[in-house]
């Protein structure tokens, strides 16, 4: 894809401005890093970062029919949110794969917001609007209309506070609220990607760069898709494309918990079939493993790394790695780099937690 | 951006400065801003014979691994013992402390002039 392709945020500008190095993600124009991938990722870990993912997709669902068909398309249990409270949840086909993982924000009573990646908005709503047939419900691609900051990082709640009208203690994880920033009406939710406390705030379009210009005054520092990916794997979430793939069996990941007992679309190729892959956490003592590497038990491959890097947190290099079911209760591996092996020991995930 | 003009530079963005029939080896101050933080080195075996063009060595930053390719044929003699500690000298020092190996030239393979390279890696 050229760059004249490429889309653009509504902070694009602000991006470059910065001086940010931009690279194609997902078919958008993204900014990799700011000033260094290391003080970003420390500055999410120990301070506050802010992140432009309005590259992301929103849907929204209204209608009598918006939790029987969230229940169909969706693997968890979505009549267990109430509005004001969010859930993750998974995006099965219907071969036993996924399509992609998403977060359902429940608005109110039969109005719910989703969001997925950047990258699959498209086929994802493609996908939904075939299953929104078979219920009473309007389906509409939002992603135009909104801008998605994540505000990340133990100095989150305290730096937003003074300019919310809100009391962002009471808000618990998983919280979706509209609120007021800096004199402008959002919607925010205490979720996130990097494994911190944080606030994703989601903000008119052609307001969104007001939004990142008054965080970047405050001292939040920009972050980028660098520290984006390191914190994440840190954190042990999974990335589509990488832990998740169209031929992913989504019990594979250790996400086992977001795929409830339900009447979900995919059902059969899923819930009735073995598992035949375990996502794992290994590290390794000095090379950094990267994805596709080869994972071997005792001499035989039985794996592949999904993703890999050295932890700036950890200060060591760590992987996830898919590897088959049989084979994955070991507690030594090697990964294979460059044609040597190297040894790989077994940790449990995540290999971060705050 | 202004490249030390005592050595010669590869599109690849690897150096090296030939002194007698011994040349260093590194890559570029362009290269390891490119890079971000170089967290592994992977250095060719002493003795090892190469041919210019062909990958040798790998630096490793915390996003990605990138080959690095020998900018002459001839046969490696020194490798820096440095980096496998210290891997970030190639950020801090790339020009000088963070040269990568020493090798025998027999042959340059298709180098540039500083001038030429200034205008590549800007």
């Amino acid at each position: 894809m050229s760059e004249a392709e490429l889309k653009r945020t509504p902070l694009h500008a602000a991006h470059v401005r910065a001086g940010a190095r931009m690279v194609p993600f997902g078919g958008w124009d993204m900014p990799v890093q700011y000033t260094g991938l290391l003080k970003e990722h420390h500055a999410v870990r120990e301070g506050v970062g802010v992140f432009d993912v309005s590259h992301m997709g929103e849907f929204r669902v209204r209608g009598p029919g918006a939790l029987d068909f969230l229940q169909r398309a969706t693997t968890n249990d979505v009549s267990k949110l109430k509005p004001g409270r969010a859930q993750y949840g998974l995006l099965p086909n219907d071969r036993g794969g996924l399509i992609d993982d998403l977060y359902v924000y429940m608005v109110a009573e039969q109005e719910y917001l989703i969001v997925v990646n950047a990258g699959n908005i498209e086929r994802d709503f493609a996908h939904l609007q075939t299953l929104a047939r078979d219920f009473d419900v309007t389906f509409v691609d939002e992603s135009a209309l909104w801008g998605l900051l994540a505000v990340q990082g133990p100095q989150a709640e305290a730096t937003l506070q003074p300019h919310v009208n809100v009391d962002l203690s009471a808000k618990k994880k998983n919280a979706f609220f509209p609120a007021t920033l800096f004199d402008l009406d959002v919607f925010m939710a205490r979720t996130g990607y990097t494994g911190e406390d944080g606030f994703e705030v989601f903000v008119k379009t052609d307001e969104a760069e007001v939004v990142w210009d008054k965080l970047l005054t405050l001292g939040v520092v920009p972050a980028g898709l660098g520290a984006r990916d390191t914190l994440r794997l840190e954190a042990g979430f999974p990335l589509y494309g990488h832990e998740f793939s169209d031929d992913t069996h989504p019990l594979s990941s250790g996400y086992g918990w977001a795929v409830k007992d339900k009447a979900f679309h995919g059902r059969e190729h899923i819930l009735d079939r073995a598992t035949p892959e375990r996502l794992i956490g290994l590290t390794l003592d000095k090379v950094p493993p990267r994805e596709g590497y080869p994972v071997l038990l005792n001499g035989e491959v039985v794996g592949r790394v999904t993703s890999g890097t050295t932890s700036p947190t950890l200060k060591r290099p760590i992987a996830m790695a898919l590897v088959r079911a049989d084979a994955a209760e070991a507690d030594a591996y090697e990964v294979e780099v460059r044609g040597k092996t190297h040894p790989a020991t077994r940790a449990p995930l995540p290999f971060y937690k705050r | 951006m202004s490249n030390p003009t005592d050595r010669q530079y590869l599109k690849s963005h690897e150096w090296i400065k030939v002194e007698g029939d011994v040349a260093t080896v590194g890559i570029t101050a362009f290269a390891q801003d490119q890079l971000g933080d170089v967290v592994y080195v992977e250095l060719p075996e002493v003795g090892r014979t190469v041919t210019a063009g062909e990958a040798v060595a790998v630096v490793e930053s915390v996003k990605t691994a990138s080959d690095i390719y020998a900018p002459a044929s001839g046969e490696i003699t020194e490798v820096n013992e440095a980096l496998g500690g210290s891997p970030e000298l190639i950020n801090e020092s790339a020009f000088e402390n963070g040269w990568l190996f020493k090798m025998h030239v027999t042959g340059l393979g298709d180098v540039l002039g500083a001038d030429e390279y200034d205008s590549l890696a800007q």
